[in-house]
Parts: C-alpha cells; sequence; structure tokens
C-alpha cells in the first residue's frame, strides 16, 4: 500500500495541469525571453517537466522569480547563470558544454562522421572485387526460375 | 474464482510458451518432424490461454472485483465502462499482459498466414516468439502478476489516472504495441534465417508485408500519442523529448530503415547482412525501451536501485534476447556473400545512406536519453538533457533525409551516372528553392531561415515525388502512372509525401505559434494571431465522475462568429486537476484555449490561449506514411504468393487422396 501512495505522490506532478499566470510584460521582447527560458529550465520536483508546463509549487515560485528578473531587466544569460548557480546544471534542458558533457555533445557527429566513413570505405571495396561472372549454363536456369516467378 | 482462474490461464500459456520456444527449433534442427508440427498448435494454444487471461482481468475490472489489488488501485465503481475496459492495460502489470497477448496474438498470426512459407521456416519463427513470449509471461508471473489478490479488499477503488482517463487512451497503446511487439515478427524472420544458415533474399520477402505492417501500427500509435499529449496536457507541444516518447521513436527509426532495407535486400538481393541487424535492432529498442518504461530506471536511478527485481529481470532478459542474437549474427554474417554492386551514384548507395543517417539519429537519441541516467549512476553529476539538446541534434541530421527522400527515388539501381542525376534533379531544386524562399517572404508573417528551410525541403519532396510519378508513367502519361506503378510504388509515393507534410507541419507550427497567458473578466475579450476570443465566464456542473469548471470562450474574426470552445478544468475524485483544452482545429491553424483558475470574486479567470498554424500537419503526414506502409504491405505480390501456396498445397491434397 505504501508503495502505491509512494507512487501517487511521484506522479502527481507529472500530471497535466499547468498554472496559468497572467503576467504583465513591459515589452514583447521580455515577454518572449520569459517564454524560452521558463521552456528551457527544468521543474526540479518533477519527473521530466519544464517550468512552463508545471504545477508544482516550485515551479510557480520559479516562474515567478523568472518574471521578476526578466522585468527587473535581466539577460537571459544571467538568469541561466542565476538558476544554475542556485540549482545544479540539472535546472538546464540545454546541458552546458562541460567536460562530462564532451561525449554527449560530440556524440552524434562523430557516429555520424564514423558512419558514413564505413559507408563510404563499404562502397569503394565492394567496386574492387571482381563481378561473379555466369556461366551460361547458369544464366539459363536463372532464367527459367525467373520465368517460373513471374508466372 | 476468476482471477484464479486467470492466474491459470497465464501459467498454462508459460508451458505452452515453453513448449513453443523448445521443440520447433530443436525439432528444425534435428530434422524432426512431429516436433516441427508442434509449433502451430503451441502458438493458438498460447493465445487461447492469453485470452482467458486478459478476459478474466477484464472481467475483475467490469464486476468491480476490488479483491484484485490491480484493479483496486487502478479503478472504481463510478468509472464509465470505455475507461474500465481500456483500464485493463492503465498502469504496470496489466500493460505487460497486453504486451504478452499481442505477442501471442502476432504469433498466431503468423502461423495461419505463412502458407508460402517453408514448414520448417514457421516453426523457427514461431519458436523464436516463443522465447520472447517465456520471457515476459516469467517476468509478468514473478514480478508483476496482475492477478495478485489483496486480503482485505476495499469497497471501493482507486481513481485510473485521469490522464489516461480519455478515448485516446482507449487507441494509443494498443496501436503502439501492435507495433512494438510487430516487430519481433521480423526479428524472429531474421533469426530463424540465420539458425537454417538460408540468408537469401527470400527470408525478406516473407518478412516484409509483416515487418510493413507493424511499422503502420508504429505510427499511428505514436502519432496518436502526439495527438492526445497535445490536447490532454493542456500545454500545447506535442512532442517533449521525453524518454518514454524517444523508447517508441527510437524502434520506429530503425524500424523504418528496416522498411527500406528490406525493400532492397528482397528486390536487388543486397544488404542482406544489414537488413539482419537493422532486425535485431528494431526488436532489441522495442525491448529496451520496455524496459526504460517498466523497470522505473527513469523515474529515478536510486529507486531502481533499492528494488531492483523488475529491473534485474528486464537486463537479464534483454541480455540473453540481444547478446544472443548478436552471437549468433556475428557468427553468420561472416557467411554471407553479397555479389551485388553498385555504385556511388545509385539507389543502392542513397538507400544506404538513409540507413546510415536513421541509425545515427537513433544512436543519438539513445545517447541522449541514456546520459543523465549513466552520469547519475556513476556519480558524475545530475544533467537534464530535454528538447534544446534534441532538436539542435535531430535537426540537422534530419535534413539530409527529406532531400534523400527525392534523390533516393529518381536514382538508378547499381549505376547511375553523377551528370544525368544532376540533369533530372536540376529543375525541383530550382523550383523548391525559390519557391520555399518565396512563400517564406511573401506568405507568412515573417521571414524566418527554419520556415524557408523545412519549406524548400517539403517542396523538393513534393516536386521530385512528382516526377517521379511523371517518369513511372513514361510515354502514355497519366494512364501510365496507374498502369505502371504498383501498390508498393505508391506506397512510397505517399510515404514521402507524408515527409513532405510532416516538415510542413513542424517548421510553421514550431516558428510561428503565438500564446498568451492572461488575466480575463466575463465579458472581456483578446486579440491574438488575427482572432479575438471573447470570455463568456466559467460555470460548475458535474460529469460522470469528476467535478468541473467550464469555460465558454466565443472566437470571432473580424466580426464574423468562427467558433464557440469549451475549455474544461476537472476536479477528478483522486484530487488531481485536470485542464480539458477547448480546440478549434483547422487545417491551416488551430485555436487552443485553457482554462486556468478563478482570479478573485468578481468572474475572472486566468486563460491560456494558443493560436497554433499548420499543427494538424505534423499527424497529417504521420498518417500519410502510415497509409504508404499500408499499401506497400498490400502489394499484390504478396496475394500472389500466397495464392500460388495455397493452390499447390491443395494439389498436394487432392493428389495424396487419389
Amino acid at each position: 500500500m505504501r508503495r502505491i501512495l509512494v507512487l501517487l505522490v511521484l506522479w502527481s506532478p507529472l500530471l497535466a495541469f499547468a498554472n496559468i499566470e497572467a503576467y504583465r510584460f513591459d515589452n514583447p521582447q521580455k515577454e518572449a525571453d520569459y517564454r524560452v527560458l521558463i521552456a528551457e529550465l527544468r521543474c526540479l520536483v518533477c519527473q521530466n517537466q519544464n517550468l512552463a508546463d508545471s504545477n508544482a509549487e516550485l515551479a510557480q515560485d520559479m516562474r515567478r522569480q523568472t518574471y521578476e528578473m526578466v522585468q527587473s531587466g535581466s539577460s537571459k544569460e544571467e538568469i541561466i547563470v542565476y538558476m544554475v548557480q542556485r540549482y545544479g546544471d540539472f535546472v538546464l534542458y540545454r546541458p552546458p558544454f562541460m567536460p562530462s558533457t564532451v561525449l554527449l555533445w560530440v556524440g552524434p557527429f562523430l557516429i555520424f562522421a564514423v558512419g558514413v566513413g564505413i559507408l563510404l570505405l563499404f562502397i569503394r571495396r565492394r567496386n574492387q572485387e571482381p563481378v561473379v561472372q555466369l556461366s551460361s549454363e547458369e544464366h539459363a536456369r536463372a532464367k527459367g526460375l525467373l520465368d517460373q516467378e513471374t508466372k | 474464482m476468476i482471477p484464479e482462474i486467470g492466474q491459470l490461464a497465464l501459467i498454462l500459456a508459460l508451458c505452452m510458451a515453453l513448449v513453443q520456444a523448445v521443440f520447433p527449433i530443436a525439432g528444425a534442427h534435428k530434422g524432426v518432424a512431429s516436433w516441427v508440427a508442434l509449433a502451430k498448435p503451441a502458438a493458438l494454444g498460447q493465445l487461447l490461454f492469453m485470452t482467458i487471461g486478459y478476459a478474466c482481468l477484464t472481467y475483475g475490472f467490469l464486476e468491480h472485483d476490488f479483491s484484485i489489488r490491480y484493479v483496486a488501485t487502478n479503478s472504481n465503481t463510478s468509472l464509465p465502462i470505455l475507461y474500465l475496459i481500456s483500464g485493463v492495460w492503465g498502469a504496470h502489470e496489466g500493460s505487460l499482459l497486453f504486451w504478452t497477448l499481442t505477442l501471442s496474438l502476432w504469433t498466431g498470426v503468423v502461423t495461419l498466414f505463412s502458407r508460402s512459407v517453408p514448414e520448417v521456416m514457421v516453426a523457427r519463427v514461431v519458436g523464436v516468439m516463443g522465447v520472447v513470449s517465456v520471457g515476459f509471461l516469467l517476468f509478468m508471473l514473478l514480478t508483476s502478476n496482475p492477478f495478485v489478490r489483496l486480503m482485505n479488499p476495499p469497497l471501493e477503488g482507486r481513481d485510473l489516472n485521469p490522464l489516461l482517463q480519455d478515448p485516446g487512451l482507449a487507441i494509443h497503446p494498443p496501436l503502439l504495441y501492435m507495433g512494438y511487439v510487430g516487430f519481433s515478427v521480423a526479428f524472429a524472420f531474421a533469426i530463424a534465417a540465420m539458425l537454417g544458415g538460408r540468408l537469401d533474399a527470400a527470408w525478406a520477402r516473407w518478412s516484409r508485408p509483416w515487418t510493413n505492417i507493424a511499422w503502420v501500427f508504429l505510427t499511428l500509435g505514436i502519432v496518436i500519442g502526439s495527438w492526445w499529449a497535445y490536447y490532454e496536457l493542456g500545454w500545447g507541444g506535442w512532442w517533449f523529448w521525453d524518454p518514454v516518447e524517444n523508447a517508441s521513436f527510437m524502434p520506429w527509426i530503425i524500424g523504418t530503415a528496416l522498411v527500406h532495407s528490406l525493400a532492397v535486400t528482397e528486390k536487388r538481393g543486397a544488404f542482406k547482412a544489414w537488413t539482419v541487424l537493422l532486425a535485431i535492432f528494431a526488436f532489441s529498442l522495442s525491448l529496451l525501451g520496455t524496459f526504460l518504461v517498466r523497470s522505473g530506471v527513469l523515474t529515478s536511478v536510486h529507486a531502481f536501485a533499492t528494488d531492483p527485481s523488475r529491473g534485474v529481470f528486464i537486463l537479464l532478459f534483454l541480455s540473453v534476447i540481444i547478446g544472443g542474437s548478436l552471437l549468433l549474427y556475428s557468427w553468420r554474417a561472416s557467411q554471407i556473400r553479397s555479389s551485388v554492386h553498385f555504385t556511388l551514384f545509385s539507389r543502392e548507395t542513397g538507400l544506404l545512406l538513409t540507413n546510415v543517417i536513421l541509425m545515427v539519429t537513433a544512436c543519438s537519441i539513445l545517447l541522449g536519453t541514456l546520459y543523465p541516467l549513466v552520469l547519475d549512476a556513476l556519480g558524475v553529476g545530475k544533467i537534464s538533457v530535454g528538447p534544446p539538446y534534441f532538436n539542435s541534434v535531430f535537426i540537422p541530421l534530419t535534413a539530409p533525409l527529406a532531400v534523400l527522400a527525392g534523390v533516393g527515388a529518381l536514382a538508378r539501381w547499381k549505376r547511375d551516372s553523377g551528370l544525368s542525376l544532376a540533369r533530372k534533379l536540376a529543375l525541383p531544386m530550382l523550383l523548391s528553392v525559390g519557391g520555399g524562399f518565396a512563400l517564406t517572404l511573401w506568405a507568412l508573417p515573417h521571414f524566418s531561415w527554419g520556415a524557408a528551410l523545412g519549406l524548400v525541403l517539403a517542396l523538393w519532396v513534393l516536386l521530385t515525388m512528382l516526377l517521379w510519378l511523371k517518369e513511372q508513367g513514361g510515354a502514355a502519361g497519366l494512364a501510365g502512372v496507374f498502369k505502371n506503378i504498383s501498390r508498393a510504388g505508391w506506397g512510397m509515393f505517399f510515404g514521402h509525401l507524408g515527409i513532405a507534410v510532416f516538415v510542413v507541419g513542424v517548421a510553421l507550427t514550431s516558428i510561428y505559434s503565438t500564446e498568451k497567458d492572461l488575466r480575463i473578466e466575463k465579458g472581456q475579450s483578446y486579440h491574438l494571431g488575427g482572432y479575438d476570443f471573447l470570455f463568456k465566464g466559467a460555470e460548475r456542473s458535474a460529469g460522470p465522475n469528476y467535478l468541473m469548471d467550464r469555460g465558454e470562450v466565443v472566437v470571432s474574426r473580424e466580426g464574423e462568429h468562427v467558433a464557440t470552445l469549451f475549455p474544461e478544468k476537472r476536479d477528478y475524485r483522486s484530487g488531481m486537476p485536470m485542464t480539458e483544452a477547448g480546440i478549434d482545429a483547422g487545417l491551416t491553424r488551430d485555436l487552443f484555449v485553457a482554462l486556468g483558475e478563478p482570479l478573485g470574486k468578481d468572474g475572472a479567470w486566468s486563460l491560456r490561449i494558443y493560436h497554433k498554424p499548420f499543427v494538424r500537419w505534423v499527424w497529417l503526414g504521420g498518417l500519410f506514411m502510415a497509409f504508404g506502409g499500408l499499401l506497400a504491405a498490400l502489394d499484390k505480390r504478396y496475394f500472389r504468393l500466397a495464392r500460388k501456396a495455397r493452390l499447390e498445397t491443395e494439389a498436394n491434397t487432392a493428389g495424396g487422396k487419389a
């Protein structure tokens, strides 16, 4: 029973209900910045939700914090630095480039280069192999089989 | 009593699955005909018992048998009947039961519809699927039994997760599972071909229609899941790169590569080893997805470590299946000799490149999904990998795919000259670049490079596909088009057109959507995206098993009435509030209104309004692709093969009697 309760508690922030706050912004640019930020910052207590989609109290607080900083003229970068200082890298949905994330950011392009490399090698080698020439007897058999197939 | 019957049925299904896993494969190996003949009855027996088990759990839901723990935790007496039926697969144990039922369903159907395939081959295929069944039935019976009883049954059950109380739930998981599990057929055919040592084009021909159908199901499942998230979650998004979403998307990507690769293997005898590998990967990723979703590792690496019984079982099972098949592959692949030649400029190269890109994309998504888990498990740090990462990796990797979709179809098999190909493609290239930029500059609210790129790619696919039609029609023109193109050809046409539609949807909706959160009073109106939204207030009322506030928003455009929307905010008995958005759907735009909460006493509410241009095209593209897949699966050749086999059997039996 306890486990069920734990499950329910864990699930509740995941539930779909975004609080809607009617913030007023000085100008459209600030509103746009705010939107980008709450979309890219993570709600820390939710399973996998950004601030924009979360109803958790912490997310509401963080949205208010973001709003106040945007309104007071902080740039996006400043707000991100502030959030990371306070909550750690976990708060960013765009992981920063650092030693432990090198593989994450470089990986896809590395895999791509390797994939295309192997492909080119494969095609080149394929073309160096001699073409197997069928004897006339084999040819006739193959033709017979093909005719059968199409019947 | 009924739950015990269900329990017994599962145990009997396990026995059947064991028979199915052991005897047909051993019989095929040793040449014992009577063992081979066990494949079909064992598979059908397993299907029978799985159906009984599943029916018992459904009965428990319908009869509100709260002595079954699973029923008590996931339903109550006021739940509408639709959600009693779909609630069966709404949580962990039931969804596993459903997974396994789906697997036995696929197995049963394969035994019934494979008359054109040699009996020994079918036996091996059924045997491999039996091995998978054994794993899942053991997992269910040992760690996740849906029929566990409660000593003191409660008078009333809890609630089904309100998120899942939606018609979308009734269709999304079944479609997804049909797709996921359907890849087991391609997998089983590949393994069976390797076991038999016959890796020719034949296995590709046999498994191709199955793979296409599985892919169609998976496509539809993902499309419906995305659509469901869009209208049910209330935040207007259609994809969040959540690990659970990725778990279904990775097999889809590899499945897409497999569908293409199978076509080449069947038609040209090329890529034999590669196709086998893709079949293994597609199903392995389905299993990995199940592991990610079902083991709890996503919720928390640490929670997983403290209660690892489920996770460890799946991990072991995964390593047996994936490790075993890769071992078999490394042993057999060296024997595959391909004598097919093609040059750099050929349709083969185009398809291989497509496959490589799809593979790289799937690997990148896997990397992004597992990376935070691994870092956390190693204690190196906690990071989040979300949409900004996936978008910046996914878009540059997949944009070339749209280009290849056009080039590939027009390039010749084996050998084409770069010059003639370039000459052929020059006109569509010019038109799509010109047209894409022109449209972005003049038809859209403001210029954006992303939108221009999207439109150029979409036009490119469209134009190259039209050019392909013209080529196929030849001198006969339009009449030739309908005469010369097979259903599989049309499948390719619609599938690729789906890419164009999808790209338009993604580009336009992500760049030109506008939204506003605001405080609005009764009688006030707000202007967004060219529309006026007039709020007429909200009223409290009751639904079947919830209370709700229901708002009324009248939308008009330049004074003309467009739609009346009724966004709801529901309170379910479990105490969870849910938003039910009011949506006016349209081919060129969606209007989306979500109700927040009351502000003050004078009837003011907080409200969220979205204007989402072309969002429907995202799903429409998916539907096009699924339609294409369906056409390819229904190609006349397969029916001809089946008919031939039936005639042969009939001739044989007639001959036997005489």
